[in-house]
């Protein structure tokens, strides 16, 4: 289904945020991605649609090689590729039907989607899964009007408009409290598992992760070092992805003796 | 601990002695120029260019004084505008103008529109961006009036001249002011339409335009606004409209009639002011 091989990224700030991964996602699969901050997450799933350029290395979609396509065809790839955003990523001024039928785009002409004349079947299936993540009554309400669960269910919507194969899921749970979060989690994984989606779904919280998920790849520093069942993720195993130093608690000795000193050195390096 | 408020220290850096007091709670901001030096040169050489600037400037105070009389007369006539003795012309160069504004801030904006997209760095490529801001940059360039002569020179007298020259101007102004709008926009929605796999005009028209077009109202309202004053000044060149009838009444030292003129183009000024309030509320 999805076919990451050799896949590096360097930025042009010279950080090298992907470092040849080699990752198969088959169809139906739901994928938790889970890693450090700057592990290169977010990179890994914006170079599977192409919102960020790879370096090198190939990206394949059912078979089809879409590492260079351009124009028509990298849209007729991206289609195929539904992305759920941490921050929502709603268009705030359009209503909540817009922000959904955008999820048609690219399976309408330019002026009808200007004149919003989108078919009715479309039109069906927008208020069919406004239902299903519980908005029906809100498709007339502005983008800025929703809570923040409300958009993002807004926003699985709209990728689901798409008729993915395969979805793309950023942190969908970081801006959002516990019940909400898991609530979300559970309808983004039902839903794949209803309409046999393949999911790679980044996400902080490992233990809700383990939860709802097929599969769990762990990235450190832009190379993959975990690929397993969620069952097998032992503590040595969260060491070897998030490192030791983020279990640990700094002792007080040494930050009272640092003190002064971070004082000075502050005010020295906010004015050289 | 307190080595750098007894004193120990030779010759204690700024940067201790800062510490030191902010310890005692003495705090102000660090001066943008850190050196007490040359603070005091910068403060004197401004003082002494503004003095010797001053020096420069030639008044003839007898001309003064005879234009402050003549300027009296001018003021005075405020007080008894005549819209009557010249009602025709002033209805026939205020209904030109009006016409003008708006043809050349319609014509205006739909220019501005394709060209201020060409210059947002976040949307366009290079080659294009470059050629956008060079347009805007030789429309910003000149100012309307010796645009106005231009075209006054080209067309020759009247408000088509007229009407080119606030189109012209309005392309630069607006294209820069809604660039940099489009710059602004928040960039996720941007990507999450790109993601949907719509073509670049589906792109613009759902991920964009909705960002934008608050501002661009308000701006094509306040270019509107721009256009009618600037309608009267480029009259004086002979580009048409109640600039024309102004200078004319101004000419011929009817001062009532220009009087009447101008408290007219305040009014309408104003009632654009009032109208363009009440739309941008309405769209945000
Ligand atoms: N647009 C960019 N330009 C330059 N460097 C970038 C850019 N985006 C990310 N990076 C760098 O790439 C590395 C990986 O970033 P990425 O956003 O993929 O991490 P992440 O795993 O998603 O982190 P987080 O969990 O905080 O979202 C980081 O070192 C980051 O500094
Ligand atoms: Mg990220």
């Amino acid at each position: 289904m999805l076919k990451l091989t050799g896949l590096s990224k360097r930025y042009d700030t010279g950080d090298l945020a992907l470092n040849d991964i080699n990752l198969t996602v088959p169809a139906g699969q739901v994928m938790a991605l889970i890693g450090p901050s700057g592990a290169g997450k977010s990179t890994l799933i914006r170079c599977v649609n192409r919102l960020v350029e790879p370096s090198t290395g190939s990206i394949e979609l059912d078979g089809q090689d879409i590492t260079r396509a351009r124009g028509a065809r990298l849209r007729q790839a991206r289609r195929q590729i539904g992305m759920i955003f941490q921050n929502y990523a709603l268009v705030e001024r359009l209503s909540v039907m817009e922000n959904v039928l955008s999820g048609r785009l690219a399976y309408v002409g330019f002026w009808r989607s200007f004149l919003r004349q989108f078919p009715s079947s479309d039109i069906q299936q927008a208020f069919n899964l406004l239902e299903r993540v519980g908005l029906q009554t809100m498709f007339d309400k502005r983008g800025d009007a929703l809570s923040g669960g409300q958009k993002q269910r807004v926003g699985i919507a709209r990728a689901l408009m798409q008729n993915p194969k395969l979805l793309l899921v950023d942190e969908p749970t970081a801006s959002l409290d516990p019940k909400t979060s898991r609530q979300i989690m559970r309808l983004i994984c039902e839903l794949c598992r209803e309409q046999q989606l393949a999911a790679i779904i980044n996400i902080h919280d490992v233990v809700l992760a383990q939860q709802f998920v097929d599969r769990v790849v762990g990235l450190r520093g832009g190379e993959l070092v975990f690929d397993g069942d969620p069952k097998d993720l032992s503590p040595e195993i969260l060491t070897s992805i998030y490192g030791e130093e983020d279990w640990s608690v700094a002792d007080d000795n040494h930050e009272e003796a640092d003190a002064p000193a971070t004082a000075s050195v502050d005010i020295a390096g906010a004015h050289p | 601990m307190s080595a750098a408020d007894t004193g120990n220290e030779p010759l204690p850096s700024l940067e201790q002695q800062r510490i030191a007091q902010a310890r005692e709670g003495r705090w102000r901001p660090l001066p943008l120029i850190r050196s007490r030096h040359w603070r005091w040169i910068i403060n004197l050489s401004v003082l002494l260019y503004v003095v010797l600037a001053w020096l420069s400037v030639d008044v003839n105070w007898s001309r003064v004084a005879q234009g402050m009389e003549r300027g009296q007369a001018f003021v005075a006539s405020f007080l008894q505008p005549d819209f009557t003795s010249r009602g025709g012309e002033i209805l026939t160069g205020l209904w030109e103008s009006l016409t003008m504004t708006f043809t050349a801030t319609v014509i205006g904006v739909a220019l501005a529109i394709p060209v201020g997209l060409g210059a947002a760095r976040n949307i366009a490529p290079l080659p294009v961006y470059f050629v956008c801001r060079g347009i805007i940059a030789v429309s910003r360039t000149f100012q309307e009036i010796i645009i106005a002569i231009l075209f006054v020179t080209m067309f020759g007298f009247g408000p088509l001249a007229g009407v080119i020259t606030l189109a012209f101007a309005t392309i630069g102004f607006m294209a820069k002011l809604l660039a940099e709008d489009i710059e602004d926009t928040q960039k996720e929605p941007l990507e999450a339409i790109r993601a949907t796999g719509g073509g670049w005009l589906q792109w613009i028209n759902y991920a964009v335009q909705p960002q934008v077009m608050p501002r661009l109202i308000g701006l094509s309202l306040y270019r509107l606004d721009i256009n009618f004053r600037e309608s009267a000044v480029i009259g004086i060149v002979g580009a048409g409209g109640i600039g024309a009838t102004l200078n004319t009444s101004i000419n011929r030292y009817d001062y009532d009639t220009s009087a009447a003129i101008l408290l007219l183009i305040i009014v309408i000024v104003l009632m654009s002011e009032y109208l363009s309030g009440y739309v941008r509320k309405w769209t945000q």
